[in-house]
């Protein structure tokens, strides 16, 4: 299927979110939708899939012109879409989620499980992605939900099919998964929209990229030929350091020790198991690992979001082990979490009052239990100004920002208090271009500024670039830390369980 | 993806699970409530002053469908103009009795500040909760509970001035009530019983509770059969400042409840945890916060206003405890809440709003005949609209454009 956008403009009040958009995806290609958050790819997307009519502009499939008044409409004509959030219902099993609306019923009209699973091994045999048709979707881990939604959309016959943000969510194991049944696809002749923010993926999958930079397209290259730094320029409308640049670390006295750390699950399973880690001040410490190893329970385990099982944390001299949330943070360790719109933010509050959310009751900002707005509203004006925080006012709620710019106002929030430790988890996750720049120009700033940072990444190119010794988590246990540079294949050896001695030799050899 | 009106919260997606494999101890009900809460403080003040609107429509469609007159008009076979004549006719005569008896004069608005006094302070005993993420049902039992112990201290303790004895009853009512409202604080903060289920059956074991202490010798009027408590003492009486109108300083103890909640949820430290808590508790925790502790303090709160609407009843008013003398003013407290959306302002003024729909309630069914129940019914018709925002755009045909372009940025681009 050939698919034709042509002068697609979206308006929104105050705003153009899709500026005269044109696009051409030929059958069987594979096209990157680059751009940051609020570019305007998911408004587009929408209006292809009849969530959201276009203002002007025509959409074209085999040259003849479609109008989709809903989903509905664009299914029929072909499309599929894969939503960066699942629509699942997470207590049906997989066979009804993709049968849901068109399941087969038997002569008592009763959905007729044993026709439902026929129909959904033939269609995972046909395209490569296996299934166990009779797998309830609330226990299926994320990778496999996500084959369950694209299979849900090729049961449709779809021939277009729109990848949202697919790999948000991925391992990378699973993301390359991901990628080989992208390429089945596309052996099959049908065409795929693919749209991530990160440059690496779109190198990986795609055929052509358009890039999109606040409702305009501003170019479409050719993926092979694409230089990374190009596509970052048109992205993000200047010229972009991926490089970080920073001078060698001088670590001095060690800042944070953990010993023996154990967390344990519900379960009695262990989350963390005797983890050992010394972060001194003046280094970055980084540990990579695949998610779902252990790294999220020793974060919070170590910054007092979850109770420890055995051993102990000392911040220098000071045993923080049993201490609350509160003591720990006004102790001196900063926290950027993993989830910043879950742990980080109170979406409804404003900028100003994100700002002060862990010192709400400091005697700067309060006193006699009452809040002192002027300090609160002066100090949000200047952090703003000093963070490069991008928003309207210090009143605008935190939810109405960019996610570069959430995380912007965390990052402000941890580094202008006095701080010792910082200990920042996927800092840059689902952050753009622009902001991932800004994030790590800071880090290196804090670290030279004397203060030891523990830094917890699941992408291998942030930890390469910004640590001074690096770490492995693998299955609660930590392997390492080695001084880098450390290869990043080795890493990756480690990653997937390899012991760090055959990793390391592995390459040698 | 929706509209570009919905806001994505995190909170209320289940995709959002930490691999930690530690989960709320009530996930699904506090999203629930979550939502609710979302749903009532996040309105837009036209879309509630429209719900009135159409309430009040809707409810003169009821009126005129039970208005003898006019189905008269009907039966007789009169033409369309006679019957739209004979409903127009009976609906106004409602709804200005219903007005005359509401503002109309000294006493009409004496009786609506009486009726608002209760509301505005069982209101708060639900809107507190409401900003903490709680959702207390429990004003019934909050309002038995302060109305016992504050009438009790008001006929038993002897000898007192009134400087003395009327604070020291009111402050008994504020106890009694607080205690009612940290019991589910404290199971939920402990256990993580879900505060709607425990308020009801508190509202329960309170009305039962009144009904036997009634009848012992602790409260009953001595050699007499019917559960009725003994008089409150003049000493522990609301002073009623202007002769022949039942208004009393109780209204001035609501207003200034109102300006301590003002400061309590919008200017305090206790507050932006309360706020915090109910806005987003992960991130509450996160910064350091105590969930429990700031979901014990607003079920505590709630019970003291709760607590202080039994005492303006029983030192008020009624003068004295009966069976049933509540009479679902606690529940009242929850449409007002419902309609302040939230605020505290909007709650003194859904407060008084309903005390004149109350008071109004009672010249127009004397007056014209309609009945007392049409008043339920709009205050029933009230909750639906409210409850149903997308109803009443679609009625009025609003726009539900965001004001600021900013808000919408989350809609569109990945």
């Amino acid at each position: 299927m050939r698919l034709e956008l042509k002068g697609v403009t979206k308006r929104f009040p105050g705003v153009v979110a899709n500026d005269a958009i044109d696009l051409t995806v030929e059958a069987g290609e594979v096209h990157g939708l680059l751009g940051e958050n609020g570019a305007g790819k998911s408004t587009l997307m929408n209006i292809l899939y009849g969530l959201y009519r276009a203002d002007e502009g025509q959409v074209l499939i085999d040259g003849q012109q479609v109008h989709f008044s809903d989903p509905g409409d664009a299914i029929a004509a072909g499309i599929g879409m894969v939503h960066q959030h699942f629509m699942l219902v997470p207590v049906f099993t997989v066979a009804e989620n993709i049968l849901l609306g068109k399941e087969p019923i038997d002569r008592f009209r009763r959905f007729d499980r044993r026709a439902a699973h026929e129909e959904v091994e033939r269609l995972a045999e046909t395209f490569g992605l296996p299934v166990d048709p009779s797998a309830v979707v609330e226990d299926l881990p994320v990778g496999l939900q996500q084959r369950v939604e694209i299979l849900k959309a090729l049961s449709r016959d779809a021939r277009l099919l729109i990848l949202d943000e697919p790999t948000a969510v991925l391992t990378p194991q699973e993301a390359d998964g991901l990628f080989a049944s992208i390429r089945g696809f596309q052996a099959a002749g049908r065409s795929v929209i693919f749209i991530s923010h990160k440059l690496r993926e779109h190198r990986d999958i795609a055929d052509r990229i358009t890039v999109l930079r606040r409702g305009r397209a501003v170019g479409t290259v050719d993926a092979t030929a694409a230089e990374p730094q190009e596509l970052a320029q048109l992205m993000v409308g200047r010229p972009v350091d991926l490089v970080v640049d920073r001078s060698p670390a001088r670590p001095s006295e060690p800042v944070l020790t953990v010993e023996g750390l154990e967390v344990l699950a519900a379960d009695g399973q262990r989350l963390v198991d005797s983890v050992d880690l010394t972060v001194h001040r003046g280094e970055i410490l980084a540990i990579a690992g695949v998610e779902g190893n252990g790294q999220t329970p020793l974060v919070e385990a170590i910054t007092g979001l979850l109770p420890i099982g055995g051993g102990r944390v000392l911040l220098g001299e000071e045993d923080l082990t049993g201490r609350s949330r509160k003591e720990i943070l006004r102790s001196g360790v900063g926290h950027i979490p993993e989830d910043r719109t879950m742990h980080g933010l109170v979406g409804s509050f404003s900028v100003a009052d994100n700002l002060v959310l862990n010192l709400w009751d400091d005697e700067r900002f309060a006193a006699r239990r009452t809040r002192r707005f002027d300090e609160v509203r002066s100090h949000a004006r200047r952090v703003v100004k000093d963070f490069d925080v991008r928003t309207p006012s210090i009143a605008t709620p935190a939810s109405s920002l960019s996610g570069g710019n959430q995380q912007k106002v965390i990052v402000a929030r941890e580094f202008d208090r006095p701080i010792r430790v910082l200990v920042a988890a996927q800092p840059t996750r689902g952050v753009d271009v622009g902001s991932i720049e800004y994030i790590h120009r800071q880090l290196v700033a804090k670290r030279d500024a004397g203060v030891g940072v523990l830094l917890v990444s699941s992408e291998l190119d942030e930890v390469i670039a910004l640590a001074d010794r690096v770490a492995v988590m693998f299955r609660g246990r930590l392997i390492g830390p080695f001084p880098t540079p450390v290869a990043k294949e080795a890493l990756g050896l480690m990653m997937a369980g390899v012991p760090a001695e055959e990793a390391m030799r592995g390459l040698a050899a | 993806m929706s509209g570009p009106d919905a806001s994505p919260d995190p909170a209320l997606d289940p995709a959002v699970v930490s691999d930690s494999g530690v989960e709320p101890s009530d996930g699904d009900a506090s999203r629930l409530t979550q939502r609710i809460v979302g749903a009532i403080t996040g309105a837009d003040v036209r879309l509630t002053v429209l719900a009135l609107v159409a309430a009040l429509v809707v409810g003169a469609l009821f009126l005129v469908l039970s208005d003898t007159r006019t189905l008269d008009a009907v039966t007789s076979g009169a033409g369309l103009g006679a019957v739209l004549q004979a409903a127009a006719r009976s609906v106004s005569r409602a709804y200005s009795a219903l007005l005359q008896g509401s503002l109309g004069s000294p006493g009409a608005i004496s009786e609506t500040l009486v009726a608002a006094t209760v509301l505005i302070l069982t209101g708060l005993a639900v809107t507190i909760p409401l900003r903490a993420g709680l959702f207390n049902i429990g004003g019934e039992g909050q309002v038995i509970a302060g109305g016992l112990a504050g009438g009790y201290v008001g006929f038993a303790v002897e000898g007192l001035p009134l400087a003395v004895h009327l604070p020291l009853a009111i402050v008994a009512a504020l106890l009694g009530g607080a205690v009612i409202g940290w019991i589910p604080g404290v199971l939920k903060a402990r256990t993580g019983a879900h505060e709607v289920i425990s308020t009801i059956m508190l509202n329960n074991t309170l009305n039962f509770v009144a009904i036997w202490l009634l009848t012992t010798t602790l409260f009953q009027i001595p050699g007499r059969a019917d559960p009725i408590s003994r008089d409150i003492l003049d000493t522990a009486r609301l002073p009623r400042p202007f002769t022949g109108l039942r208004v009393d300083v109780g209204i001035i103890l609501a207003l200034l409840v109102a300006i301590v909640v003002l400061w309590l949820l919008d200017r305090s430290t206790i507050g932006f945890e309360l706020n915090a808590v109910g806005a987003n508790p992960s991130a509450a925790t996160a910064a350091g916060m105590a969930v429990g502790t700031a979901t014990m303090r607003a079920m505590t709160f709630a019970g003291v206003a709760g607590g202080l609407a039994g005492g303006a009843l029983i030192l008020g008013v009624q003068g004295r405890i009966t069976p049933g003398f509540s009479a679902g003013l606690g529940f009242d407290g929850i449409t007002v809440a419902l309609l302040g959306r939230g605020t505290v302002g909007g709650t003194v003024a859904a407060g008084l709003l309903l005390g004149a729909l109350k008071a109004g309630g009672r010249a127009m069914q004397a007056r014209s005949g309609t009945s007392l129940d049409l008043v339920v019914v709009i205050q029933a018709l009230i909750i639906v609209f409210i409850a149903a925002p997308g109803l009443v755009r679609a009625i009025f045909r609003v726009r539900t454009e965001p004001t600021s372009t900013t808000s919408i940025s989350q809609g569109w681009g990945a």
